[in-house]
Formats: structure tokens, sequence, C-alpha cells
């Protein structure tokens, strides 16, 4: 049975994160990954731990410490699997816990199935009899869940890019198939330059998907949504308001949020991620600029601005000089503390026309209007989640593999190998998008074979 | 009118004679399924409708081809009949693919095809155990005791059986068509099963309709051979069977033409007169063997079709026109294989045809080809939903070796997609069942690059050995090679190549890089461009043996990583293989299953834990569920 990883904690923002491997190779993979502080002997150090024992030290991922872990190690039988099981716990929440899977994952452990340690578990003698029904729903429960967010389930719908990259894949699928199953029809030969060529193009693809996976564009991490204004004119209460939670500092003095912070909220079934932004002004204090130029950037960069002034008082010069900065299309005009009296002069923001909210952020008046605001553009604008790809570290992984199999394809060629080989590592790297369908590879490249091709005696 | 009950006892009493094993039907099937429960021990009889349609060839005059070659070596490698037979009796032969790699050479040999039914109805006749009957089975019921079948004759003779191999092919309920005019027939004019049908749906099979074709025959002298593209045999002719120590030359030639505009002319002029497109077909026909009027529809763009033009044999002058099978009307063939070059003034001596017939999905049957529902009633062939003789003589072996170990009590015969062909061919029909006549491709097969046509002796003697289907002197022939094979594989390991200005020549002509210090030769061989042939001159040990030896020990070597990578694949298909599902479960009583999982294993009610992961609509949590279940039931069981 294959080594298996998954991130054990709930996921979310702050605490610790706990990164649980289960299986034979657990220690081994461990120490590929882990560097002691002390105890000097990096070989082989966590596999030389006994059961119950801790280290303390840092995980390396591509040629940089990105945090520092306690391990510990349960040796089989005594852990919840039964099997070894290795249990690394960081800080830094859930960028750094997900960065520390990937390191567990490349150093060559499986990302766990929905409920798998549970199913180990219950397999290895860990659970009772009685349990078994509850193990049962809970995988089903949970690879339900899976379903639905594995690649292209969204919403009924797929990743429109995903599917564009296995159509691409199953072209060039049949295409060999039908070359090597009909060698006498009149069909076109396979050009190795071109076949090389269009895996490439695929490679290339695949390549861009994975690097943009950090860069937080996935619909997972929401419509991004920037909150502007002058200092102190409420847009850390709002978010507060929104996300429920104390996350900005929120005190009376002008510039406390100096650094963008981020919370995903829900909108209606929209998931937003919120920027709140470093009040913007000019300044000459230096701490405070980086984040005014942060904030810049971010509206630059999100899908909808919410732009907050402070309604007790008219607009100032800082004030419009951001309105000429805002691009109407995507902006929201705040009207806040309206409660407190209605200073602005509205034909100054007529431009904006409906998209102007009256809100009280402290009492939450206006919200609902502001949440149809955004359902509206969202629903207008040219978003669409299923040309978003990547969404969780499962696809990652996915799509990773099959660049690792395409790139092996190229090198193969290069190396001169037969094609019947190449259509060999083709099916596997169909096999790692059909997998999440559930659909058959072999039928699929039939299938395409016969609607493509005038073939057959 | 007799009530069922009166019925069924005028069907079990007065029995005629007595067998273990019958098979209904002596076409390719019918025969590996008959000669293999006669060579296990087993009383065998098996019926024809007619003696002269046995191992009759109803389609094209050839054997093999793209993954069908694969089956054919199989079904020899397990001890079955077709390689031989075709090695005695063919006219041409190719090995397909050459260049494309070992996973995708296909051996195809052209064949005389009454001279192929002569030997295999005289190889049935002489079968120690085997009685070859002329005889229509009309009905098939279990007799009083539950324990035999008993089928009846046309001519009321009652035979009884422990087990019965259904091998009908297109006989089942068969009704031909040619334009407007259709009739119940099987192929080749020959009488069609028409009321078998009846006693089987009776019997509470459930049958389905599938129609096939075949192109028209014709007259050879009136064919125009001057400016048509020829196709010869190979130089070196690699026989089918392991037996073959002898093996004959290409004795003809095939030719090459094309449609054109005026055929397609004539064809969409006439296509309401097909019964394919008037709609009076109900039947489902072959995607990857399509009438030529299907081609044309679906494919408009094309601006012709490629053709074959094959003999049918030595002592006839028979031709058959592969890619041109109709069902158009019979003056409508003339006119359109008149549009084609070199057949302008062509006589058709049998017109082409389309013929429907009765299958049984094979979804009801196991990984044995035996009936769940139905112990000791196996089905093979055509009757499966299976296409080509060779798919055919494949299932018929299996279906075969098991109506015999169910005779002897032994456990079954079954063949893992990681063995096989056959295996996979077999997995094919009963997880995923048939939608349409089914071709073996090697694109069907996951681990192609192990299944290779060359290896067949190696993954299959053994287990035909065992089974006891590969004679002593077979077997000895087979370890000497194998010992031969694994002898070679040590030595190039330690032969030690030293450059040279010869050697680097021809490492350069072949584009890869030359030498500059001593290599091991079996390193030299692992490059892809270098072959045992550019060494012969510098391997100054090279042993006499057999070439197909190093033929293999080359696939061996150049493809080792690809090869460990499959194993590492079928190892991990044999682990969930092993996780038997009992034949019992209620499903809907498994909690956590999705109803479309508990709807789809209720009716396939897949053998292990591996079947039910490949059909399609069981998700890899329901496979996590169902792999819970089987752990506490087993443990339920310790427990008591």
């Amino acid at each position: 049975m294959s080594t298996i990883a998954a991130i054990s904690t709930a996921q979310g923002v702050g605490g610790i994160g706990v990164i649980r491997i289960s299986g034979a190779e657990s220690t081994k993979i461990a120490d590929k990954i882990f560097v002691p502080f002390i105890g000097g002997e990096k070989e082989n150090c966590i596999q030389n731990l006994s059961g119950y024992r801790a280290k303390y030290g840092r995980i390396l991922h591509e040629n940089e410490f990105i945090d520092e872990v306690v391990v510990l190690v349960f040796k089989a039988p005594h852990s919840y699997t039964g099997e070894d099981v290795v249990e690394i716990s960081c800080h830094g929440g859930l960028y750094i816990t997900k960065r520390v899977l990937r390191a567990v994952l490349e150093a060559g452990a499986a990302l766990a199935e929905p409920g798998e340690f549970t199913k180990r578990a219950f397999l290895n003698g860990k659970m009772d009899l009685s349990q078994a029904e509850a193990v049962m729903d809970l995988i089903s429960a949970k690879g339900k869940r899976a379903n639905q967010i594995a690649f292209g389930m969204r919403e009924g719908k797929s990743s429109k890019k995903i599917e564009e990259i296995k159509e691409e894949l199953l072209e060039i699928s049949a295409g060999l198939s039908v070359w090597a199953d009909y060698p006498e029809e009149d069909i076109p030969q396979v050009d190795e330059s071109v076949l090389k060529n269009n895996i490439h193009k695929i490679c290339e693809k695949l390549r861009s998907m994975i690097d943009n996976y950090d860069t937080f564009k996935s619909i997972k991490e929401g419509v991004k949504t920037a909150i502007v204004g002058r200092p102190n004119v409420g847009k850390s209460t709002l978010m507060n308001y929104l996300s429920d939670s104390q996350k900005s500092i929120v005190t009376d003095i002008p510039g406390t949020t100096r650094d963008a912070i981020e919370e995903t909220v829900m909108i209606g079934d929209i998931p937003v991620l919120l920027i709140d932004t470093a009040g913007i002004r000019d300044t000459l204090d230096k701490v405070e600029k980086i984040g005014v130029e942060k904030a810049k950037k971010y509206i630059n960069e999100s899908e909808i601005t919410l732009f907050m002034v402070d309604a007790s008082s008219p607009l100032c010069a800082d004030d419009r000089e951001l309105l000429k900065n805002l691009d109407e299309s995507k902006t929201i005009v705040l009207l806040n503390k309206c409660d407190i009296g209605m200073k602005v002069d509205i034909n100054e923001l007529s431009t904006f026309k409906n998209k102007i909210v009256e809100l009280s952020a402290l009492s939450g008046k206006g919200i609902d209007k502001l949440k149809e605001i955004i359902e509206n553009i969202v629903g207008l604008s040219k978003f669409d989640p299923s040309d978003t790809v990547i969404s969780n570290e499962r696809q990652l992984t996915a799509l990773k593999k099959a660049t690792e199999i395409l790139e092996e394809i190229i090198n193969q060629l290069d190396f001169g190998i037969t094609l019947d080989a190449v259509t060999v590592l083709m099916q596997d790297a169909l096999g790692v998008f059909m997998e999440f369908t559930g659909e058959n590879v072999s039928e699929a490249v039939v299938n395409k074979v016969f609607s493509k091709f005038c073939v057959g005696k | 009118m007799h009530s069922e009950e009166e019925n069924n006892k005028n069907n079990t009493e007065n029995i005629n004679e007595g067998y273990e094993v019958s098979v209904i039907g002596a076409g390719h099937a019918g025969i590996e399924a008959a000669l293999a429960s006669a060579r296990l021990g087993c009383k065998t009889v098996v019926f024809a409708v007619n003696l002269d349609s046995v191992g009759n060839c109803p389609c094209n005059p050839s054997i093999g081809g793209t993954a069908k070659g694969h089956l054919v070596r199989e079904i020899d490698a397990l001890g079955g009949e077709m390689g031989r037979t075709t090695d005695e009796c063919f006219l041409q032969s190719r090995m397909l693919n050459l260049g494309k790699g070992p996973a995708v050479h296909s051996l195809r040999a052209q064949i005389d095809r009454n001279r192929y039914k002569e030997i295999m109805k005289h190889k049935l006749e002489l079968q120690e155990n085997l009685s070859l009957k002329q005889a229509e089975i009309i009905d098939i019921c279990r007799d009083k005791t539950g324990e035999n079948w008993v089928l009846t004759s046309r001519n009321g003779i009652k035979y009884a059986s422990k087990c019965v191999v259904l091998a009908t092919g297109t006989f089942l309920e068969g009704v031909v068509h040619i334009g407007e005019t259709s009739y119940q027939s099987g192929p080749d004019g020959i009488f069609p099963a028409v009321l078998l049908g009846e006693s089987l749906k009776k019997l509470g099979l459930k049958l389905k309709r599938f129609k096939t074709g075949t192109p028209a025959r014709v007259l050879r002298s009136s064919i125009n051979f001057e400016n048509l593209e020829e196709q010869c045999g190979d130089e070196n002719i690699v026989p089918f069977s392991y037996d073959t120590e002898e093996i004959g030359e290409n004795k003809v030639k095939c030719y090459i033409s094309w449609t054109n505009d005026k055929t397609k002319e004539v064809i969409l002029k006439n296509i309401h007169r097909s019964p394919m497109y008037s709609g009076k077909i109900d039947g489902v026909g072959p995607r990857y063997c399509p009438s030529i009027e299907d081609k044309i529809v679906r494919f408009p763009d094309k601006k012709r079709h490629q053709m074959f033009i094959e003999p049918c044999g030595l002592n006839t002058e028979e031709m058959y026109l592969q890619g041109m099978s109709t069902s158009l009307p019979e003056e409508v063939q003339i006119e359109m294989y008149r549009t084609i070059p070199g057949l302008e003034n062509v006589k058709i001596m049998r017109a082409a045809y389309a013929i429907e017939y009765d299958i049984a999905d094979p979804q009801q049957m196991n990984a044995a080809l035996e009936f769940k529902e139905y112990a000791g009633l196996f089905g093979a062939g055509q009757f499966n939903g299976s296409s080509g003789y060779e798919e055919a003589a494949a299932q018929g072996l299996v279906a075969g070796i098991n109506a015999a170990l169910k005779v002897k009590n032994k456990e079954p015969l079954v063949l893992d997609r990681g063995t096989s062909y056959i295996g996979t061919l077999i997995d094919d029909l009963v997880t995923k069942g048939v939608n349409d006549p089914y071709r073996m491709m090697t694109s069907r097969s996951e681990y192609r690059l192990v299944l290779r046509q060359d290896n067949a002796d190696e993954r299959l003697t053994p287990i035909g050995r065992k089974i006891g289907l590969i004679s002593d002197e077979r077997y000895e022939k087979f370890t000497r090679n194998l010992n031969l094979k694994n002898e070679e594989k040590k030595r190039i390991t330690k032969v030690v190549i030293a450059p040279s200005e010869e050697l680097n020549q021809i490492l350069v002509s072949r584009e890869t890089s030359p030498i500059v210090t001593g290599i091991k030769m079996s390193d030299l061989l692992k490059r892809p461009q270098v072959t045992y042939k550019d060494l012969e001159k510098f391997d100054k040990t090279k042993p006499q043996i057999d070439k197909s030896i190093f033929e293999k020990v080359e696939v061996e070597i150049k493809y080792e990583g690809y090869i460990a990578r499959q194993n590492n694949q079928i190892k991990e298909l044999r682990r969930l293989e092993e996780k038997v599902l009992p034949e019992d479960i209620n499903y809907e009583e498994i909690k956590g299953l999705r109803l479309e999982a508990i709807e789809k294993l209720s009716r396939i009610r897949p053998q292990n834990i591996g079947q039910a992961s490949r059909i399609s609509g069981v998700s890899p949590a329901d496979i996590s569920v169902l792999i819970i279940w089987l752990a506490s039931k087993s443990r339920k069981k310790e427990g008591n």
C-alpha cells in the first residue's frame, strides 16, 4: 500500500497546521524534507526516531526553508492508522500548511483519498467493528464532496481549460491508436515532430496553470474585491461586518491598517475575496507608503472595487484623486456613516448611477443592497467560474503528474523510442484527467477513433 | 398445445444420448470450445446446422491483423487450434506494423477458406472424446433434477449434458437483408436457427439484436488487375503457432483500389434502398466495420475510400472485396462496384448482404463466460456480442476449458487483463457490456507493452500446461527456449563491445552517439536505434539459437523501464482482483454506496473489487466503501 499524506487540521488561516503522513515510507519521506536544528545528524534522523518521539527543525522545499516545525513519529501498529505515521506540525496558516504538504507529496507520498486515513485505521483493526458503517458513511460523504470539487465538477460544469486539454490529449491518443490499429487504412501518418510539438504545447499550458495556482487567482479564493478609501472611512469595519470576525485592526487613528488583509466571505452563492487595503493617501510615512502602493496594486488586480467615502463630510481632494484611478465599470461607491449625516454631493458621483449604496458599516444598514449589486456585477461581468482551473491541492498534484508524463514523452521521443511506448504514456496522462470523472481511458480513446476516422473493412 | 409443464416433461423424457459438454455451433468459437473440452477428457458433442459450414469464414478470407493476431498467438499458447490451422493453409502472411514498436506488431495471414474448413472439420472428426453432429438444436432446458441440460434437435433427438456452450454466431434468428429483400437465413445462405432463440428467451436470457455485413464475392477473371497496386506477403514468414517448425511460402497477391465520385453518386442516389437507412434494420451495426454506404454518409468530406481485393482460395476464382460491405440491392451493388478502377466489368458471384442476429447481453456472464444465473450454461463468440473469427475463437477456448473444468469440479479459468488480450476481451464484454459488435484493438489493452505477440507463450503456455492442453513435447520446447532466452539476457550484460571505427560508423549512421570506451552489449541494445543485427560483427560469442529468441531479448532490453512500470500496474490490478465479492451481496444494504453504484453493482454483480472498479458509474469512494464492507464482513466471521 502506498504512503499517503494530507492536511489533518481544519483548513483555515492561523493556528497550527498538521500534515499527517501514513504508510511504510512515511519516515523516509519526512527525512527527505526535514532538517533538524539540533542533533546534527540530518541523515535519517526521523527514521531513527522511536515511536512517540519528536524532533524540532525546518522543512526544506525548493531549496528554501519554509517553516519551523515539530515532527512527531508514531510506529506501527501504535498509531491512528496502524501504520507508521509522521505528523508535521507547522505554523503559518493555510499557505504554509499547503506548501509543507506539497513538499511531502513531491518527496513521494500520494495525496490521501477522502476518508483514507480512517479507512486504513479500520482495515488495520484500529477501529471497532461497530464503527464500520460510520466509516463507510464518512467515506461516501467525503467522496461526494471531493467529486464536486474534482476537475470540472464545479457547478456541474467542467473547467473549460481542463476539458480542452483532455480533449487535445484524447485527439492525440486517437490519432496514435488509429495509426496502430489500422495500419493499412488510408489515414494520415503520425508525424513525430508534429506530435512532439503538440505535446509540448499542452505541457506549456499545464505549466502556466500550475504557476498560476500560487497567485490566488482561482475561484476558491473568490472574486477579488478591494475595499478602498481614505483612512478611517470605515473599511475595516465593513470587512469585519462581512466576515464576522475581528481580523482588521480597528482604531480611530488613520492608517492603522498597514497591510492588506484578505478574507473570503460568501455573498449569496459567490465566494468573495475581500481585500481591506491600507488607507490610501499621500503620506511621507515610509511604512505607510508601502501599504498604499500595495493597495493601488490591489485596485488594479481586483475584479470589483468597493470605493468607500465618509458621507458625514463632503468629498475631499484625496477622495477625488482616488476617483480618477477607479474603473467605474467595476466600482461600487459606498457612502458610509450615512446615519451620522449626509454631506456628500451625489452629483459628483453621477457616473456610478445605480451602484451607489448608502451604508452604515457599523449597524449593517445597506449591506443587503451591497450584496445585491455585487451579485449583479459578478453575474453580468465576464467572470466565468468554469474558466478558472486549479482549485485544490489534489488537482495541482494531478496536473503536475500529467505534465511529468508528457515531458517524459518528449524526452523519450528525442531518445528515439517507438510510438507504441508513447501510446502507453499518453494513456497514463489521460488517466490523470479521467480518474476524477470515472471515465474509462481506453473506451474514450476507442470512441474517439470511430467518431473521427473512417476506418474498417 | 401442451402446457409448459407437459412441455418440460416431454423435453426431459426419453433422453437419446448423454454428454458431459455440448457445444451448439461449430464456427470458430464452437470449434475451440469443443476441442478444448474433448482434449481435457470430457465426453463432448458439437452441433452444426450444416456440417459443410464447420469453421466457415463467411466474411474476409484472412486470420489475424492488429490485436487479432495477438489473440491467435494467445489461443495457440494456451493450447487452441486456430494458429496451427492457419499456418497449414495460409496463402499470404504479413507482420503488420513493423517499425511502430513491438507492442503493435501483429501477424495476419490470407487463408484458403475451403482448406481451412476442411482441416478444421477433419480435426474435429479425428478428436478423441468428440462427436461432430449435423443438427439444429431447437430447445434447451434443465432436466428434472436441475443438474443437467437437455437439448432437443429439430429431428426430435434429445441430448442430456452437464454443460452447454452456446456459440451460435450469426445463426440465431438470423435475417439477411439485400436492398428491399430480406429473409430468414444464416450466413452464406445456410439456414438459420430460428427456434432456439425463443427457447433461450423462455429460459430467461436477455437477448439483443445486432447487425453485421459482408461485401460481395466476385469472379477473378472479370477483374482487370493491370493498373492496381499489388500487396505481397513478407519475405520472412513468422508462423502463428509455436508448434509450427516449417512454414510454407506466400502463394497469392492482394490488390488495392479506390472508390471515387461516381461510386459516391451511385450510393447516394440509391441510399433510400439500403435497409440500414430505410429503417428496416433495427440491429446495431459495428462501428469498426461500416458498410460503404455508412462510410460515405458519415464521412462526406472523404473523397475516396480504399478497398482491397483478396483471393478466397487456391481452388476457387472467388475474390473478396474488403472495405466494400453493403446492403444495397444487388443491381445497385453491380452498378456501384463497376465504378471502381479494375472492377469496370466485374461479375458478382455472391452478392453482399447485411445480417441481423440475436446475441446475449454478456453482462449476464462471469469472467469464466458462464451465465451467472444458469450454472453450466456458457456463451462464446458472436453470441456474446463480439465480432471477428479471432475474438470468437478466444472466447470459445475459454468457455470450452471452463465447461470441462466445471464437469471435473475444478476452479474455473479466469484470465485477467494483465495476462492477455483474451482476458481483456472477456473482461470488457462481461463488465462493460456491448452496444455494438466488439472488435479487439491494441488500444483496448492498458498493458499492451507487456501483452505482446512475441511473448504470448511466456504469458499463457504455463497456464495451458496446468490445465492440460499443452503436450510434454510442446512444454519442453517452451522451457528450453525460455532458458535460452534467460541465458542470452545474462550473456549480453557480460559481453563488452570495444569501440572501433566500424562500429562508430554504424552508430553514427543510426543517429546515435559513437562510443569511446568499451560498453556492455546490453547497454548498446538499450538504444532504440541499435539492433542485434547491427552488432553481429562485433559480437564474437553470439549463440546459435532461434532468431525469435533474440527478438524477445531485444524487446525486453529496450523496453525494460516500460515493462517494469506496466508489471507494477498489473500487480496493483491483481491486488484488487483478489478481493472477491460474494455472489449473494445485497448492495442496497451497504450503507454509503451511491444510488447509481447500487444499481450497476446489483445488475452486473462483479466477482471482485477489481472488476467493480472498472464499471462506469462506480466511483473510487464506492470502491472504498466496498473494501470496508468486505473487511468488516470477514472480521465478523472471524469473531464467530
